[in-house]
């Protein structure tokens, strides 16, 4: 990935066949990867892209929900169970986005991060901590000295209802406060619209800006309304340069279900195998306990592949599920569960 | 990071496993005059339990019995009355459906997510269907008075054993006939634990008969003079023998057997959901499975990718121990089946097909064969005209609709096919150009007692399910003939 917003044609890319091209004009590049042909045909300008986003094939509901469906009856027990719990913990961006967030309320998220289990000390640590831009600094001072990420939404987050010149500054504001991680918002409205350019344009814009800031786009799959086009979202957002898809802003019901994971792991797979790039996946929203957070795990064992049991290949944007994570963890270790009085409050 | 799902195997006590069982006639468990046959669980290879077996003598006494109940009584109460009945039997199945899926796992090799997931359930639901039609048999399309044909003699193979026996009594039942049946020598189990539950409902002594034993118990059973219709589910082979010996003996005959259905996947088809499906047609239940996606004919224009795709989902299929609930693929039923199906994958080898074998470790014991794909497969191999019965998949290609068509209805069979592309009217055209009883779109392999399901040509004729099913075990005339 460059680190520059480019608007012209890197010189590393494959030449690319203009005829096509029309009145809608060059989209922005972000991302100066080689791509193999028809990945890079695919960006040349907004017609080519809305032709290789409706080329894609398309997903057949009740199949795709028979998998999820069949996934989620895998049995995980014993020393699996364990190792799925450290590893679920491993891969939670602990998150607060409420209008009522304070520094106190971060500062205590932060400690919950570095320590989610005050008396397991060897209990993994979280993957990163998730708040607004205005908090960004306090986390970063709260995390200081230790390899948690600290993510931060923007781009008008989560509506995603503005200009594109408010949405690079709210991005600049969570980088320059300490954000290691950004998770934008797609516009929706434009997705929907068919203007799939502007989705585009922002999307290459943004990770312009983030540089080598990794950057996870919210596809808010619940307002998508259909699995096509969570997929069309999602090839768009690959091919705009997203390090992570991301399901979900957690203010939209229905936020992640296994379905769209599903859905969104099967589009990294693919863009492994087309371009030998690892592209990561971060359902948010919904995933309470346990169960479900082992769910996940088994669709990303068997649907993406081994590879992606990985904190920097697969998060969960949660915050009620880590307590749940560190209750069942006791209960492995100690043959009883405890109960929710001995797990701190965030 | 390596993650090795740990064991997590059902507990076989749950299945309450029997050292011995006795075949069930005129409302009593009873020792029968045959020999004892071993029934072995194929997981292992090792014997799981011993049943006794019907003589031709136990024949005679159970369609006797099966008369007398349907004169004294089946055919005098009222269908709502049958039909309490056979909600009974649904409830008593439904109630003790964990039991019997490790009865079922333990017995036939399947894997328990299966038989847990599919085979009990819907077992449950074909009770639970038939049951709300008992009482209603006059608005079923078939007269105002329809009757019952009086007694069912019949015959059911071992892949779903259960499920298959359910198809079978329940209609006949709920139609007003009585029953008198037998499973297959293999897979004896289940359907005595059913004669529990059927008894446990109070179910009139004879009106459900159950003959286990082996091929000569069931055709002294078809071609008994007291049965008035007979239904087979099984092989064309013996289907077919059951046909020529009942010709010209007035019984109303429906027969379910063989089938080598094509998958057809179209360029424009929903792919990665087409993999699944493919998966499910062929290797659900190991393959052995009647109306099973046995040959895959997908467009030339995507073969590369979808074969390279299910490929790589097969990897994934977890093979062995059929106990463990994650297991995705089980045991082949018998050793013979095995060597049935090991002889015609060689027969693909010397032929010339590419044979491809999922990465899966094969257990030391026990009856397994590891998915298995043939490419570069023509329409004359044996691989693509025979029914193996068994986890192997041929793959054909195709260039246009009629290509596919003409490939997929040039087979003497004719029970399924599945058609997979996103176009609504090429789903229309190929369901009505497909020469096959059911033809599934964009899925594959689903089973609900509300659809018929039955074959064309030498998959044999008459349908079960829906009320073109209850339609076999139904007359019109006076006479109740």
């Amino acid at each position: 990935m460059s680190t520059t917003n480019v608007q012209d044609d890197s010189q590393n890319r494959p030449a690319r066949n203009r005829a096509g091209q029309d009145v809608t004009g060059e989209l922005t590049r972000a991302s100066a990867g080689i791509l193999p042909a028809h990945l890079a045909d695919a960006t040349v300008d907004e017609s080519s892209l809305k032709r290789f986003l409706a080329g894609l094939p398309g997903v057949d509901p009740v199949g795709l929900e028979q998998r999820s469906a069949g996934l989620a009856t895998r049995s995980i027990k014993r020393a699996s169970k364990l190792q799925a719990i450290d590893l679920a913990i491993s891969m939670v961006d602990l998150t607060t986005l409420e209008g009522a967030d304070t520094p106190g309320k971060v500062k205590s998220l932060a400690a919950k991060a570095r320590r989610p289990d005050p008396d397991v000390p060897e209990t993994p640590t979280v993957a990163a901590v998730c708040v607004y831009p205005d908090m960004v600094a306090t986390a970063a001072a709260a995390l200081a000295g230790t390899d948690i990420g600290i993510a931060s939404v923007a781009t008008a987050f989560p509506s995603g209802r503005s200009s594109l010149q408010i949405k690079i500054a709210d991005t600049k504001l969570a980088i320059d406060a300490g954000a290691t991680e950004v998770d934008m918002v797609i516009d929706r409205g434009a997705f929907l619209s068919g203007n799939v350019g502007k989705v585009f344009d922002e999307i290459a814009t943004i990770k312009g800006v983030c540089g080598d800031t990794r950057l996870k786009v919210i596809l808010e799959t619940g307002e998508l309304g259909t699995y096509d086009n969570v997929r069309k979202a999602s090839w768009l957002a690959l091919l705009a340069g997203g390090d992570f898809i991301k399901t979900s802003t957690g203010k939209i019901s229905p936020a992640a279900t296994l379905p769209v994971t599903q859905l969104m792991l099967t589009a990294v797979r693919d863009w492994f195998d087309e371009t030998g790039e690892l592209r990561a996946v971060k359902p948010a929203g919904g995933i309470r306990n346990t169960k479900d957070a082992i769910r996940y795990l088994v669709m990303v064992h068997e649907v993406a592949g081994p590879q992606w049991l990985d904190p920097f290949l697969f998060r969960f944007g949660a915050s009620s599920l880590l307590n749940d994570l560190l209750m069942q963890r006791r209960t492995q270790l100690s043959g009883h569960y405890s109960g929710p009085n001995y797990v701190t409050v965030d | 990071m390596d993650w090795e799902y740990a064991p997590a195997p059902e507990s076989a006590a749950i299945g309450r496993i029997k050292p011995r069982y006795q075949m069930f006639v005129d409302g009593a468990f009873r020792d029968g005059r045959g020999s004892d046959l071993v029934t072995l669980n194929p997981g292992t290879g090792e014997q799981l339990s011993t049943v006794s077996t019907a003589s031709s003598e136990d024949v005679d006494e159970a369609v006797a019995a099966a008369r007398a109940a349907y004169d004294k009584y089946w055919s005098k109460i009222s269908g709502a009355e049958r039909g309490k009945y056979l909600f009974r039997i649904a409830r008593g199945i439904a109630e003790r459906a964990r039991e019997l899926a490790v009865v079922e796992t333990l017995d036939n090799g399947k894997p328990i997510k299966e038989s847990r997931d599919v085979d009990i359930p819907t077992a449950s639901a074909h009770f639970f269907y038939h049951a709300g039609w008992a009482d209603k048999l006059e608005y079923a399309g078939f007269g105002p008075r329809p009757r019952a044909l009086g007694v069912a003699g019949q015959v059911i193979p071992w892949n779903f054993p259960l499920l298959m026996a359910a198809w079978k009594i329940a209609p006949a039942l709920a139609a007003g006939n009585t029953v008198v049946i037998k499973p297959a020598e293999t897979t004896p189990l289940s359907i005595l634990v059913l004669a529990e539950i059927i008894a446990d409902a109070d179910l009139p002594p004879g009106v459900v008969n159950i003959l286990p034993g082996a091929g000569d118990v069931g055709s002294a059973l078809v071609n008994h003079r007291g049965v008035d219709k007979v239904a087979f589910t099984g092989s064309t082979a013996v289907g077919k023998a059951i046909q020529s010996s009942l010709a010209g003996s007035g019984k109303k005959v429906t027969l379910e057997l063989g089938g080598k259905a094509a998958n057809i996947v179209f360029d424009d088809a929903p792919i990665d959901q087409a993999v699944e499906g493919i998966v499910n047609g062929i290797f659900f239940n190991q393959g052995q499975v009647c109306c099973a996606g046995s040959r895959l004919l997908v467009q030339e224009s995507v073969a590369e990718e979808v074969v390279a795709k299910l490929k790589s989902r097969l990897a994934t299929l977890r093979m062995g121990d059929p106990m463990d609930k994650n297991t995705d693929i089980g045991a082949i039923n018998s050793a013979l089946q095995l060597s049935r199906v090991s002889a015609l994958a060689d027969s693909g080898d010397d032929e010339g097909a590419e044979r491809w074998t999922a990465p899966c470790a094969v257990p030391d014991r026990g009856f397994y064969f590891p998915p298995t794909v043939f490419s570069n497969v023509s329409p004359a191999m044996r691989i693509a005209r025979e029914e193996i019965f068994g986890p192997v998949l041929s793959v054909l290609t195709f260039r246009t609709p009629d290509e596919a068509v003409a490939k997929a209805n040039n087979t003497p069979y004719g029970l399924s096919a599945g058609v997979w592309t996103e176009k609504g009217s090429r789903i229309l055209g190929m369901a009505a150009a497909l020469r096959a009883g059911v033809v599934w779109a964009n899925t594959f392999n689903r089973f609900d007692p509300a659809a018929s399901f039955g074959g064309y040509k030498e998959s044999g004729f008459g349908r079960e399910g829906g009320p073109a099913g209850l339609g076999a075990y139904l007359t019109n005339a006076e006479d109740g003939n």
